[in-house]
């Protein structure tokens, strides 16, 4: 049984479809991407997944349907969202941030423990705990953003540009700690990505999308084999 | 405007006519303050209706039209007819030095600001060192004026037509007023105001004078009540004269003309039938019906029978 | 100057009541960018729900306890049931919704309770307190009441998980939304508190004002002017402002402009600050991109 899985999915904002039937699967403990220029639909795709969009179609979550419920009651099903703009609480502190990525749980040792866990991978934000998350940089924020989704102690994570606006050195770290998160933890990971070299050096799966339509699907290794993707996408 | 429209309102007119005649003395004196309630409203629907700039301090123009007819009369022996216009005129500038720095002022904060100023008014009214003026918490009587060259009226009768006058000359400026480019200069204001700047509306301009002209109608009105009632005093002037209107617009209709007048018999004759259960009963209902209002009929009477025509015309 | 300190004292009593009030406007404004127009109205028909359980024979801060209580809950039911429909609706709406409440609630404490004015008890003792001459002991307990009270509310906000889930819920819903927390909750608990917390004022208000269904409306308008004083979106400044309101009413009244102007002194600040400085001394400024 795949984790996640979208069949014929429409979404619309208002009255304007964006998503036209796309569907795609993963498996628990893979990486995915979803690759596609500006507005193929790909972030419309991570908020249908959480239901910040009105939909038509089937959405499962581990087996379950997951297609008419709110937004928190998804996140409380082990959905965690890290979404364009990163959505920090840019006036609370850097360790409330993260208090609240767990505010669902309730084995408070083991909240505890994943937060020191989380400042073992991101030093920096242990330094800034106590620093109101607005002033932090970009770089800080996207891992801050990152972090907090993790303490949501989540099956699958969604992530909406994480490489956006981060310098490339920054993002080979955060990648790399993408891939021991899913390696050690378990967490699968759904990305959307404009950088497709890194995507697909991540991921093992990936979807290509154009104007609310998959495309093309497969291994990571087709994709950046296909001749198509190779030179739209990967510029090469 | 079609013959059927012109049709009803020669209609209503006539029957605005009759009236007087074929019902009691205090039943014309209730139809006369309906239509001093219908002319406040439609000010307030000017300014609320068609332009989006919500006032809850409408009472206190009200009270100023009321006062300035009420001191012409008691201190400068003014003849109460030539009051209507002063008064109008007063508000006139007032209402627009008012909204001047109300322009700053956006939906809530501008429902504030003029929250406030019907709520300090009665206490402004008791004030000491205008109480030469004002008269004070005691106020000020006027005499009823009588029908003139000896018309075969009595004086609530001649009250009625007088106000009927002053109302239709009002209703006849607004409709004139609100059907041609100004009147959707206002709805564009209100709308989107920014769309409405780039094509060249100095909204500044507008919604000023929409203040001004909505104080104007509505201290007319004021006057107009002061005469029928003869008497003006503090306390009867307080928020809730403010909040009677914003229910008289809202049940009535907003952005229509029409609605003032159903507005008005709204808030007429509930408190009649209402104050026999208690005291507070007609203002339970009015709570009611405002909330009620904006979920269930948000176009008011008005819309709602605008609704209905149009649906009996469409089925043959 | 003896004089003075009298006026700034119980100024500062009266502005224990108008932070109180005011902090419930700007809890409810974080987090729902609304004017609650119906606070005053709120707050006073609790104190008559009090009214009547001291009327009943219940001693007095059981009675308070249990107020507070009810009005918790009623705080939710009207958010839950009256605001929550129309939470997105344009805001000619939401004006009217609120004065809809306002009216309902009076009217209905009129109707209940007539409007004849009754005496509210102070749990306070009438001789003063430890022979201070300057408040009386119902002044003092006033503020002691209102500072436990912003306390506690500080320390729930600050400390606790669910006011964190809170304070989140008011500043970013959407982000709330996606690690669980049911926002629509979190408002209906912010009426609660706010409820609650002018419960309390109305009933530290009362004996001092006398109980009757109109008492609230010029205190709710000083309570408007500390908070846009202090910055709408702003607990502390609410306070603050509520604090200097109070003082500021006293001290104008007693040696400037008489007693008889006060409401428009409130008038004044109101449009003052709306014009000048709509963000408040502590709010934060607020650009709005086209």
């Amino acid at each position: 049984m795949a984790l996640l899985e979208v069949k014929r999915l429409h979404a619309s904002y208002g009255h304007t479809r964006v998503l036209h039937g796309i569907d795609f699967a993963m498996d628990e403990g893979s990486i995915t991407a979803l690759l596609g220029a500006n507005g193929a639909g790909k972030t419309t795709t991570l908020r249908a997944v959480c239901g910040m969009v009105r939909t038509e179609g089937e959405l499962r979550f581990g087996g379950e349907s997951i297609a008419k419920r709110k937004t928190e009651d998804i996140a409380r099903l082990g959905i965690a969202h890290v979404p364009d703009g990163r959505g920090t609480f840019l006036n609370l502190s850097t360790e409330e941030n993260l208090r609240l990525g767990a505010y669902t749980r309730r084995d408070r040792k083991a909240v505890e423990a994943d937060l020191e866990r989380m400042y073992g991978y991101f030093p920096r934000l242990k330094e800034r705990r106590r620093q109101q998350a607005g002033t932090l940089s970009g770089g800080e924020q996207q891992m801050l953003a990152v972090s907090r989704a993790l303490m949501l102690a989540p099956r699958l994570m969604l992530l909406d540009e994480p490489s956006f606006g981060l310098a490339p050195l920054l993002v080979r770290e955060l990648f790399l700690i993408l891939r021991r998160i899913n390696e050690s933890e378990r967490v699968s990971l759904l990305l959307v990505e404009q950088n497709a070299a890194m995507a697909l050096d991540l991921a093992d799966h990936a979807y290509l999308m154009e104007t609310g339509r998959v495309v093309l699907a497969g291994k990571s290794s087709e994709l950046k084999s296909n001749d198509a993707v190779r030179r739209s996408y990967l510029g090469y | 405007m079609t013959k059927r429209n012109l049709l009803l309102l020669a209609l209503l007119l006539a029957v605005a006519c009759v009236l007087p005649f074929i019902v009691s003395d205090y039943r014309t004196f209730q139809f006369t303050l309906v239509l001093v309630y219908a002319t406040a409203l439609l000010g307030l629907n000017i300014l609320t209706g068609y332009n989006g700039q919500i006032s809850l301090g409408h009472g206190a123009f009200y009270a100023l039209g009321a006062y300035c007819a009420a001191i012409l009369m008691d201190q400068a022996g003014a003849p109460y007819w030539a009051t209507v216009p002063a008064a109008g005129a007063v508000c006139l500038v007032a209402g627009f030095l008012f909204g001047l720095p109300a322009l700053r002022l956006e939906g809530l904060y501008l429902a504030l600001a003029t929250f406030a100023l019907g709520v300090a008014m009665p206490q402004l009214l008791k004030y000491d060192h205008l109480a030469k003026w004002t008269g004070g918490v005691q106020g000020i009587v006027i005499p009823k004026p009588e029908a003139p060259f000896g018309l075969p009226l009595n004086a609530d009768q001649w009250l009625y037509f007088f106000t009927l006058a002053v109302t239709i000359v009002m209703f006849v400026l607004a409709w004139n007023l609100l059907r041609g480019r100004i009147g959707r200069a206002l709805v564009a204001i209100r709308d989107q105001h920014i769309a409405a700047e780039a094509m060249g509306i100095n909204s500044a301009i507008y919604k000023s004078a929409a203040f001004g002209v909505s104080a104007m109608y509505t201290g007319v009105a004021g006057a107009l009540s002061a005469i029928a009632i003869q008497y003006v005093a503090p306390d009867s002037f307080g928020i809730f004269v403010s909040i009677v209107f914003l229910v008289g617009i809202v049940v009535g209709g907003l952005a229509s003309i029409s609605g003032a007048l159903y507005g008005a018999l709204f808030i007429q004759f509930v408190p009649n039938i209402a104050d026999e259960i208690s005291k507070a009963a007609p203002w339970a209902i009015f709570g009611i019906f405002m909330i009620g209002f904006v979920y269930l009929m948000p176009t008011g009477v008005a819309g709602a029978t605008r609704l209905l025509l149009a649906k009996r015309r469409k089925s043959p | 100057m003896d004089a003075f300190l009298f006026q700034v004292l119980a100024g500062l009593a009266t502005g224990g009541i108008y932070a109180s009030l005011a902090l419930a406007l700007v809890m409810i404004y974080q987090a729902t960018h609304l004017v609650n127009f119906a606070q005053g109205e709120m707050a006073m028909f609790t104190t008559y729900i009090a009214w009547s359980l001291i009327n009943a024979g219940m001693p007095y801060w059981p009675a308070f306890l249990l107020t507070v209580g009810f009005a918790f809950v009623l705080g939710v039911l009207i958010e839950r049931i009256i605001i929550r429909p129309v939470e997105d609706a344009p805001v000619l709406v939401v004006v009217v919704v609120f004065i809809g409440l306002l009216v309902i609630l009076n009217s209905t404490a009129g109707w209940i309770y007539t409007y004849t004015i009754k005496s509210f008890p102070s749990p306070f003792p009438k001789e003063p307190l430890f022979g201070i001459r300057y408040m009386s002991a119902h002044e003092i307990g006033a503020i002691c009441v209102t500072l436990v009270v912003l306390s506690l509310l500080y320390a729930f906000f600050r400390f606790t998980p669910l006011g964190l889930a809170m304070r989140a819920a008011a500043q970013n819903a959407q982000s709330s939304r996606l690690v669980g927390i049911r926002v629509g909750w979190m408002l209906a608990l912010g009426w609660g508190l706010a409820a609650a917390v002018g419960a309390v004022a109305g009933m530290m208000v009362a004996p001092i004002v006398y109980l009757d269904p109109n008492m609230m409306g010029g205190i709710l308008l000083y309570a408007f002017a500390a908070a846009l004083l202090g910055g709408i979106d702003s607990p502390m400044g609410a306070v603050i402002g509520g604090f200097a309101v109070g003082v500021l009413e006293n001290v104008l009244g007693a040696f400037v402009i008489g007693n008889e102007l006060k409401l428009t002194v409130a008038l004044v600040l109101i449009i003052g600050v709306l014009l000048v400085r709509p963000s408040g001394i502590f709010g934060k400024v607020h650009v709005t991109r086209v």
